[in-house]
């Protein structure tokens, strides 16, 4: 009876380690169900290559290249930006900072990750797009730097973190064979830690860029919804999220420019499930 | 020029500390922003009244209580399931390519945007299984969502559990489930809470996921069912900032401040779990 008992908990228990994976499954499922049904009246090329984002004109046109270069554009900023700050905030707080400012440090990062993105948005409209307007005399202060801006401040809680993690979990004893052979912390920290570091580093950066290109609320905000293809970074951008987030509400259910969005959607899905999928691999190869 | 390595680690360092620094000065300006703006428009007339003249006037209160109806509707699912996850994760689970899809599975559910959240949660809860706009749709979407990070959580305090305390009980020829059921679960509970609370205060800011599945612009009353559409903090930021013209400052700083604020007292609520849990530690 005991043994049928267990038994009966222990395929419960099993069954639930499937539904991680049941729910990955059907997300790209109804992605997928209603997303490809734009390919029946519209080629495939036309919607990855067309230059033109206009589902409401006649005919509509729902060509991505604007909006996935939106992205691209933002997404970079937001990486030469948060990168660099990243690896040095993180080396800082893992090597260098005394403990009270260490743990100032890692408390203020995690308060950075608990400011939700529409109160990012939202102070970022009020307060950062006008010094952007001002600083080099545009229009409009809603641009794709604007929204990069906001997005590297969004992404270095999560990259710190990881490469924290990844800094402080090296060997103790490379350091020490460093320092004992007359190296300075300096040398040691960019001759020994950050290379033993690297797999989880290019990791943290991998995840920090998959939450950019996901991000959506404060992008929507920030970079002035211009679907046109950007010429500089100082132009209004949109990108896809903000794209779904922005048109789903004014969509027909069943119409082409609703399946259209559904269609962004597996094209942001199999982005990130790549991004993520990359970035698990480089983690997974250091612990080998 | 040729500097002494000496040199070259001063300059290092101090660029290094002026990075940390440039990271963490936007985070104090916000807060202070928010707090110095925000806070007289606060007031118990705020926290507790319908909005009136299409909101821009009156409290916020619909607004909060449709944000905790989601996050405990949301949490009420989840932790559940990622716990029970995490057990098979790390008690049951032996290293093979099916463990393993399962781990690549949770990492890319943490990385679904948020927005696809939404057209799933919109696809799956709200038209397929006919929820319709709701509670409920909007509950389960952010279930999903915040699923991976209960896991997680769940799974390190599981493990931080000594092998010893298992081998004990197992030896004294007690059950695996009972072993779990009395040992371990107990000693990993407050690892398992803290992290869940993190993963609560995320999904209350979350705008995106809840856009097509429950939010409602205006609606001035509480929610009667789980069927019901409420209206939530941030979509009500959202609206105040971007859709509705002439909205006093004080009534979206105000706004803000309290969505952030709850956020940070659930936050706080963790890490004074995670305090007393490691003063009681006694291993």
């Amino acid at each position: 009876m005991r043994k049928f008992r267990e038994a009966i908990i222990e395929k419960a228990i099993l069954l639930n380690g499937f539904a991680c994976i049941l729910f990955v499954i059907l997300i790209f499922v109804f992605l997928a169900k209603d997303g490809l049904t734009l390919f029946r009246t519209i080629t495939i090329q036309d919607f990855l290559f067309g230059r033109i984002w206009s589902p409401l004109a006649e005919p509509p046109q729902f060509g991505i290249l604007p909006l996935f270069l939106g992205s691209l554009v933002v997404t970079l900023g937001a990486a030469v930006i948060s990168v660099p700050l990243g690896i040095a905030c993180a080396i800082f707080i893992g090597e260098i900072a005394p403990r009270w400012m260490r743990e100032t440090l890692k408390a203020g990062v995690e308060l950075l990750a608990a400011i939700p993105s529409i109160v990012i948005g939202f102070i970022g409209m009020t307060m950062l797009g006008p010094v952007v307007k001002n600083l080099f005399h545009l229009p409009t202060g809603l641009t794709a730097l604007t929204g990069s801006i906001a997005l590297a401040f969004m992404a270095i809680p999560t990259m710190v973190s990881i490469m924290e993690d990844a800094i402080t979990s090296v060997p103790r004893t490379y350091k020490e064979g460093s320092l004992a052979l007359g190296a300075t912390h300096w040398q040691t920290i960019y001759r020994v830690i950050i290379p033993a570091a690297s797999s989880g580093i290019v990791a943290a950066i991998m995840l920090g860029i998959g939450r950019v290109i996901g991000e959506t609320m404060a992008v929507m905000m920030l970079t002035g919804n211009a679907s046109v293809i950007p010429k500089t970074i100082l132009a209004p951008v949109r990108t896809m999220t903000a794209t779904i987030a922005a048109e789903m509400g004014e969509t027909v259910r069943g119409s082409e420019h609703y399946f259209s969005l559904f269609a962004i959607g597996l094209v942001l899905f199999g982005i990130t499930f790549l991004i993520n999928f990359l970035a698990d691999m480089a983690r997974h190869r250091k612990r080998q | 020029m040729n500097l002494s390595p000496q040199t070259k680690q001063k300059i290092a360092f101090t660029l290094l500390g002026l990075a940390a620094v440039i990271v963490i000065v936007p985070v104090a300006l916000i807060l202070a922003i928010l707090i110095k703006r925000g806070l007289p428009a606060i007031s118990w007339q705020f926290l507790t009244e319908m909005p009136r003249m299409g909101m821009r006037a009156g409290g916020i209160f619909p607004a909060i209580m449709g944000t905790l109806c989601l996050v405990f509707g949301a949490i009420g699912v989840a932790l559940p399931l990622g716990v029970l996850t995490a057990i098979y994760l790390v008690e049951y689970a032996r290293k093979s390519w099916w463990t393993r899809m399962i781990e690549i599975a949770i990492v890319n559910l943490a990385g679904v945007p948020s927005v696809v959240y939404g057209l799933f949660g919109l696809g799956l809860f709200v038209i397929f299984f006919q929820f319709g706009s709701s509670i409920l749709a909007g509950s389960l979407t952010l279930a999903i969502m915040e699923l991976p990070v209960i896991i997680t959580s769940s799974k390190e305090a599981l493990m931080s559990v000594p092998r010893s305390f298992r081998e004990a009980s197992l030896a004294l020829g007690v059950s695996r489930w009972q072993t779990i059921r009395h040992v371990v679960l107990p000693n990993a509970l407050p690892g398992i809470l803290t992290g869940s609370i993190l993963g609560i205060s995320r999904t209350a800011g979350e705008t995106a996921p809840i856009l097509f599945t429950v939010a409602a612009f205006y609606l001035p009353r509480l929610p009667k069912s789980v069927f019901d559409q409420c209206m939530a903090l941030p979509y009500h930021l959202y609206v105040l900032s971007t859709q509705v013209p002439n909205v006093k400052q004080a009534l979206q700083y105000g706004t803000a401040l309290v969505l952030v604020g709850m956020i940070f007292l659930l936050n706080l609520v963790a890490i004074i779990i995670r305090s007393r849990m490691r003063s009681k530690k006694q291993w």
